[in-house]
C-alpha cells in the first residue's frame, strides 16, 4: 500500500485518513467475468464447481462474494489472480484476459500462508513490489505493520503470533503490493468481533485513501453489508445442472461508513440470510 | 600376510565395524554414525532443549563406552592375550603416534586426508544441492535426468576407481573426484525428494507475490527443506570419509588410507590402529561440527 495511513488499530480516530500520495500508485482497474466455469476432473468423474458466472466490477468498486461453503468462492478468486485457469469463459482485468499469475492483483488467502522462517516484517516485505528500493521497502512495511496493529510483533515469527494476527499480517502483505485489484478471501475470519470491526474500518480507510478494486469473500452477511457496494450471492440455482452460479446480486444502499443498526440494512440482512437458507428471524 | 579382519575375539568393536564399512561401501552405507563406530552415544541429538550443562553431561555419558573399550583393550593386552602383531597395547599405539609426529609425518597424513575430504564433500554437496533442486522442481529434468542418475548411483563406488585412475592418473584429482561422487548422492537424493513435498500453499502464495525461478527457490523452496538438506549433508560427510579411505587404500603415497595399507604391508599393527582411531576421531569431529551448523540452521529456518 502506498497510501499510508496514520491511524492504527488501537487508535480510534474519526479523522479522515491521511494518505501519503504515491506517484507510482497503481490505479484501480475494472474486472469482468464472462461465462466463467470451472470443473475438476478426477477418476470419479467431473466435478463442476462453477458455471456461467458473468458479472462486471467497476474500477474502485468493493464487491462481496457470499455463498455456502464449497460453492467455489475461493476458486473464483484464484481465477482472477491467475492462480487457476477457468475451464470455460474468461476473467479480464482492465480489458485484458488473465492468463497466468497476474501482477495487477494481490491476494490475502483464506489461510495466512506466511513463511514460517521469516519475521512478520519480512513476510510483509514479500508483498512489496520487487522494483522498490530497500529504504522504501522498510518504510512501507513499517507503516503497514502499524496500520494493522502489529508493530510490536515486527520481529516475531508467524508461529509466535495468534491466528488473527497472522491473518492481519497476510492482509498487510497484500496491501503492500498496492494492487489494482485486491482479492480478499475471508480476511477477517479468524478475528474476534472487536478486532474484526476495527479491521473492517481500516479496510474502508485504506480504500478511501487509495480506491482500489476489491473482491472480498466472506461468510458474514453483516460484513458484506458494511463493506461492499455490491453483494454477489453464489449458490445452486435450483435446476438440475451441477455447479454454482450467481443466484442474486444486491446493491447495498448508502455511503460508507454505514450505520450498523440501520433498519434498511436489517431488512436486507434477513433477506440475504433467507437466500443463504438461514432463517433470518 | 597380516589380515585386516578381526584378529581376536574380545572387546574390539573398532575392527569389525570399520571393515564392514569398507566392504559395504558403495552399496548401502547410508548410516549416519558410520564414521565414528563406538562413539555413537556421544552424538548429541537435535533436541533443542539441551542446555550447556546438559550437553556436557551427554558428552560425558557418551565417553563411557569408549573408555570401557580402552580399558578392555589395555587389560587384554597387558594380560598377554594377544601378540603385539595381532593387537598392540594402547600405549604402543600412542607411541606410534608420537613417533610419527616427531618424524613430521602424522600431521601431513591427517592434513592431506582432511583436505581431500573437505574438497570432495564441498563440491559433491554443491552439486547435489543444485542437481537435486533441478530434478526435484522440474518435471522435465526429472524425466530426462532421473533414470541416468539412478543408474549411476547403482554403480558400486569402488568400480569407479580404475576408471578414475585411468582418466586422471593417480593424483589428487582422481581421489577428490571419487569423494565428490560419494558425497553427491546422499545430498542429491534427500534434496530432490524433499523439494517435492514443500507446502504447495506457501509456494503458490509466493508465486502470487511475483516470486519465481531462482528467487522462489532461495526464498521459499530451499529454506523449507533445510532440515532435509542437513540430513543429506551429514550422510554425505560420512560417505566422504568412507570414499577417502577407498581412494587412499588403492592408490596413494600419503594420507590415512595410505597409512593403513603401508602399516599392513610392514606389519605395523600399532600404526594401523592409530590410523583407525584417527579416522574415527576425525569423522566424529567433522560430523559434530556439521551437527552444530545443522542445529543453528534448523532453528533459523523453521
Ligand atoms: N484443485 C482442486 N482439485 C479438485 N477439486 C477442487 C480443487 N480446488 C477446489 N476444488 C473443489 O472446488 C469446490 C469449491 O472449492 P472452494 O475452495 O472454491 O470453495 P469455497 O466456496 O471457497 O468454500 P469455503 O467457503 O469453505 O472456503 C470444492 O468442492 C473443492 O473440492
Ligand atoms: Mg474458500
Amino acid at each position: 500500500m502506498s497510501a499510508l495511513l496514520s491511524r492504527t488499530v488501537s487508535t480510534d480516530s474519526a479523522a479522515p485518513p491521511t494518505a501519503v500520495s504515491d506517484p507510482q500508485g497503481t490505479a484501480a482497474m475494472p474486472v469482468s467475468f464472462e461465462a466463467l466455469g470451472r470443473s475438476f476432473s478426477s477418476k470419479a468423474g467431473t466435478h463442476t464447481v462453477l458455471r456461467d458466472v458473468s458479472f462486471d466490477i467497476q474500477a474502485g468498486e468493493i464487491v462481496a462474494l457470499l455463498g455456502p461453503s464449497g460453492c467455489g468462492k475461493s476458486t473464483l478468486l484464484r481465477a482472477v489472480a491467475g492462480l487457476d485457469a477457468p475451464s470455460t469463459g474468461t476473467v479480464s482485468i482492465d480489458g485484458t484476459a488473465v492468463s497466468g499469475i497476474d501482477s495487477r492483483c494481490a491476494v490475502a488467502f483464506q489461510e495466512p500462508r506466511l513463511l514460517p522462517w521469516k519475521s512478520i516484517a519480512s513476510n510483509v516485505a514479500v508483498g512489496v513490489p520487487s522494483g522498490a528500493d530497500a529504504a522504501r521497502r522498510r518504510h512501507v512495511v513499517k507503516n503497514l505493520l502499524e496500520l494493522v496493529g502489529l508493530s510490536k510483533f515486527a520481529g516475531h515469527r508467524p508461529r509466535e503470533i495468534s491466528g488473527g494476527m497472522a491473518q492481519r499480517a497476510s492482509l498487510a502483505r497484500a496491501l503492500a503490493r498496492n494492487p489494482a485489484v485486491l482479492l480478499l478471501d475471508e480476511p477477517f475470519g479468524a478475528l474476534d468481533a472487536l478486532t474484526r470491526i476495527t479491521m473492517q474500518d481500516l479496510l474502508l480507510d485504506v480504500h478511501a485513501a487509495e480506491p482500489t478494486t476489491v473482491l472480498l469473500v466472506t461468510h458474514d452477511v453483516d460484513e458484506a453489508l458494511q463493506l461492499a457496494d455490491r453483494i454477489i450471492l453464489l449458490g445452486s440455482d435450483g435446476t438440475d445442472t451441477p455447479g454454482c452460479t450467481i443466484v442474486r446480486t444486491v446493491n447495498v444502499p448508502g455511503p460508507r461508513p454505514r450505520d450498523r443498526a440501520s433498519s434498511e440494512l436489517a431488512g436486507l440482512r434477513s433477506s440475504l440470510l433467507a437466500s443463504l437458507g438461514v432463517d433470518g428471524h | 600376510m597380516t589380515n585386516l579382519g578381526n584378529p581376536g575375539a574380545t572387546g574390539n568393536s573398532v575392527f569389525p565395524t570399520t571393515t564392514e564399512g569398507f566392504s559395504a561401501m558403495g552399496v548401502t552405507t547410508l548410516t549416519p554414525g558410520a564414521p565414528a563406530p563406538g562413539s555413537r552415544p556421544a552424538q548429541v541429538s537435535t533436541n533443542n532443549g539441551s542446555r550447556w550443562s546438559n550437553g556436557w553431561v551427554k558428552l560425558g555419558l557418551g565417553m563411557i563406552l569408549p573408555a570401557l573399550i580402552l580399558l578392555a583393550w589395555q587389560l587384554s593386552t597387558a594380560a598377554g592375550l594377544f601378540s603385539p602383531v595381532q593387537l598392540p597395547s594402547p600405549r604402543a599405539v600412542f607411541e606410534a603416534g608420537t613417533e610419527l609426529i616427531s618424524r613430521n609425518e602424522l600431521f601431513s597424513h591427517v592434513a592431506i586426508s582432511t583436505q581431500r575430504v573437505l574438497l570432495g564433500f564441498l563440491a559433491g554437496a554443491a552439486l547435489g544441492v543444485s542437481l537435486g533442486a533441478l530434478v526435484g522442481l522440474s518435471k522435465i529434468a526429472e524425466v530426462l535426468l532421473g533414470p541416468t542418475i539412478g543408474a549411476l548411483r547403482a554403480v558400486p563406488s569402488l568400480a569407479w576407481v580404475p576408471l578414475l585412475i585411468l582418466w586422471m592418473k593417480i593424483g589428487e584429482d582422481s581421489k577428490v573426484t571419487l569423494i565428490v561422487i560419494g558425497a553427491f548422492f546422499p545430498v542429491f537424493t534427500t534434496v530432490s525428494l524433499a523439494l517435492r513435498h514443500v507446502d504447495k500453499n506457501l509456494v503458490e502464495a509466493a508465486r502470487a507475490f511475483g516470486l519465481q525461478g531462482l528467487k522462489l527457490l532461495t526464498t521459499v523452496q530451499l529454506p523449507a527443506v533445510v532440515p532435509a538438506i542437513f540430513s543429506g549433508l551429514r550422510l554425505a560427510l560420512a560417505q566422504a570419509w568412507l570414499f577417502l579411505v577407498a581412494a587412499e587404500l588403492i592408490a596413494s603415497s600419503m594420507g590415512l588410507g595410505f597409512l593403513l595399507t603401508d602399516s599392513q604391508n610392514n606389519g605395523r599393527t600399532d600404526r594401523l590402529l592409530l590410523a583407525i582411531v584417527l579416522l574415527a576421531v576425525l569423522g566424529k569431529a567433522t560430523d559434530a561440527l556439521l551437527g552444530l551448523a545443522e542445529k543453528w540452521a534448523v532453528r533459523r529456518w523453521s
